[in-house]
């Protein structure tokens, strides 16, 4: 109460001018964050900036360290899901019935064409993006101790990420979706591939149970769409955001991003940093009694850091806009495709999925098992194995770093590349097993095809490697530099020279017409 | 967890588990069972008992140009019926490999999906199917074939008709 303003009336009106200011400052709780206290606790006073650190160390900021791949497809993520929303209003999951909302989409809807543009060129970028995430997490040696958990949830994020492309492409039901989902349901039910070879089927039918519940019937039919869009909707987006927030909660918790051992050696003394602790932060180590493990900072204060708020939220700001400029840009330039209406009687021809898929599907071109799910399977389990077997610490941090840096990851890149492009021709060129000997077993085919005969190249090139560097670290960055260079070649030939009936074609110009 | 009295030991030191510890483990125990049996309840929901697919039962009237050899696929229909001089029999034109529909062709049948191609008795000649196509069962009912996309019958099997 003030003490110019006796009456009631008086105190009101001042008040009431005053409460845009006082709603202002009660939302911000601490005050505008222009000193470092005040940015301090606009950080850790936030419900959705806490996350953060209140101070981000100088490594973590340059470009080179992280490329903003990982805020990128958060960016991607968020784009899809608002996008994703706003295409919820009119789309209905029923077969034929969705093929009509989505034709109302494209041409009826105001905004909708473009906003399924958006929401598919998004939902593309999220692919590439964490490919490339997971590339740079690799080729750093980020996944390290006490990283390697964190990796695991990011492959987990992967799967996820490649799993809502796959059950968002089946929604149009158009004949791109029809034949996904009755390619993708049968891939579920492969492993009967073994079980029928070894006569086991009757009693023991783990690839039948797989498809049932992934179709509810046993056609692809309104069950498998409802199915579909649910997972699509709910259950893959939930999981995404469960993931994402231990993901993020984890980078924090295990010390922030990367760092070299020499880090403060090779940034050396840049303006504007100080000592945040004048005198040695006693309690820390007290602290340090309980929170077992690393902490980002013991014994000494948070030296070449600097304030979150602004430097690296501006950051992620700016990644989060150019994101969004790609997406929007891609979307004026390329429509989402569509196809005709699903016809279960006429199979596309050549029936061919998204980009990301096409590697896979050159692979079940060969054996749907061992294409679709053994390979698969092995790559995963490899993948998450690598912070468990390479616990060698030179390199941390570093691009490429470890035993044999670039040069090896050169050299197995050219390895990567020439062995898939030779094992491919070959089958290309001479067939495989079936057409040399027609009444070979199904068995010896699903074990010895040029997929796994390609796996088993590239894990006998990066065993050699780990001889002859003595380090798992050297066979770890050969390993994933073949797979990333065998993917690549994989999907280029499914995309570009496969044709009617999955025949070679050096060019579509060549293919029959029909 | 209680700890004894008296016991050195560091913070930084795994506890030991006194005995009546145990039951207190149990209980985690049968509850983490418990709730694995749930899941493995709440599963069957959806797992479908009742599959609303259409019948797959089908009566068909061959036409009479059909020439020996020569595939008949009834529309809307994923089985290719033959008549030849030992009599009519039907082959399932869902590829073995991914479930696509493979067409007819002079020497057999091909997948356009993946580039399985199979001989006119549905084995596999080529590419990645695993298994032959089925022959499916056939019954003769006066002038019309009676056709059960749901029953396979061994290769070779032809009805007269």
């Amino acid at each position: 109460m003030k003490a110019d303003r006796p009456t009631a009336l008086g105190r009101f009106a001042h008040d009431l001018r005053e409460s845009p200011r006082r709603i202002r400052e009660t939302a911000l709780r601490t005050g505008a964050p222009t000193t470092d206290r005040t940015r301090s606790t606009f950080v850790f006073n936030n419900v959705f900036l806490h996350l953060h650190a209140v101070r981000t160390h100088r490594w973590s900021l340059r470009w080179a360290t992280t490329a903003g791949l990982g805020i990128a497809a958060v960016a991607a993520f968020l784009i899809t899901l608002v996008t994703g929303i706003l295409l919820m209003f009119y789309y209905k999951p029923y077969p034929d019935v969705a093929y009509e909302s989505m034709k109302d989409i494209h041409f009826v809807v105001p905004t909708g064409r473009f906003m399924r543009n958006v929401h598919r060129w998004a939902a593309n970028l999220m692919v590439v993006v964490v490919i490339l995430h997971m590339a740079r997490a690799f080729y750093t040696a980020a996944y390290r101790a006490p990283r390697e958990f964190n990796w695991l949830i990011g492959i987990a994020l992967l799967v996820t990420t490649l799993g809502l492309s796959f059950t968002g492409y089946l929604l149009p039901w158009d004949q791109l979706a029809y034949w996904a989902i009755t390619i993708g349901a049968n891939i579920a039910q492969s492993p009967r591939e073994i079980t029928d070879a070894l006569g086991v089927t009757e009693v023991f039918d783990p690839g039948g149970l797989q498809r049932l519940l992934l179709l509810g019937s046993d056609t692809v039919g309104e069950e498998a769409l409802i199915r579909f869009y649910l997972l699509h909707v709910m259950v893959l987006p939930l999981i995404a955001a469960m993931l994402m927030s231990v993901h993020f909660w984890r980078v924090r918790k295990d010390g922030g991003l990367t760092k070299p051992a020499d880090v403060d050696a090779r940034l050396g003394a840049a303006e504007g940093t100080y000592p945040v602790f004048t005198e040695a932060p006693a309690k820390t180590y007290h602290l340090a009694a309980i929170v077992r493990g690393r902490t980002s900072a013991v014994g000494r204060g948070p030296e070449n850091t600097i304030p979150s708020m602004p430097h690296l939220f501006y950051a992620e700001l700016a990644v989060l806009m150019l994101t969004l400029f790609i997406c929007l840009a891609l979307a004026l330039v390329s429509d989402a495709p569509l196809k005709e209406l699903a016809n279960p009687m006429v199979p596309e021809n050549p029936a061919k999925a998204p980009w990301y898929f096409l590697g896979l599907q050159e692979l079940v071109a060969f054996s749907a098992f061992m294409g679709g799910i053994g390979i698969p399977m092995i790559v995963l389990i490899g993948l998450g194995l690598i912070p468990y077997l390479d616990r060698e610490q030179m390199g941390t941090g570093e691009w490429f770093g470890g035993p044999g840096g670039w040069p090896l990851v050169r050299n197995s890149m050219a390895f990567g590349f020439a062995s898939a492009i030779v094992i491919e021709s070959f089958a290309i060129r001479y067939g495989w097993l079936r057409e040399w000997f027609p009444a070979i077993p199904q068995l010896v085919i699903t074990a010895i095809n040029p997929g796994t005969v390609l796996t088993a190249v590239y894990a006998a090139y990066s065993l050699w490697l780990v001889r002859r560097y003595n380090s798992s670290r050297a066979g770890a960055l050969a390993l994933f530099t073949c797979f990333l260079c065998g993917f690549v070649v994989l999907t280029i030939i499914g995309t570009y020279f496969r044709g009617p009936n999955w025949h070679f074609y050096w060019s579509p110009a060549d293919w029959p017409a029909h | 967890m209680t700890v004894k009295p008296g016991r050195p030991g560091s913070r930084l030191e795994p506890e030991p588990v006194p005995r009546r510890d145990v039951l207190g483990l149990l209980s985690l125990w049968t509850m983490a069972t418990t709730l694995l049996f749930a899941t493995v309840g709440i599963m069957r929901m959806p797992k479908a008992a009742v599959l609303p697919s259409p019948s797959k039962k089908f009566r068909v009237t061959l036409p009479e140009t059909l020439a020996p050899g020569e595939a008949f696929v009834p529309p809307g229909r994923a089985t290719a019926l033959f008549r030849d001089t030992e009599g009519v029999y039907a082959i399932s034109i869902i590829c073995t490999h991914l479930g696509c529909i493979v067409h007819a062709t002079a020497d057999g049948f091909e997948c356009p999906c993946h580039g399985s191609v199979f001989a006119r008795d549905g084995a596999v000649v080529r590419g990645p199917a695993p298994t032959a196509l089925s022959w499916v069962k056939v019954s003769s009912n006066g002038g019309t074939v009676v056709v059960d996309e749901g029953a396979t019958v061994s290769p070779g099997t032809k009805v007269n008709a």
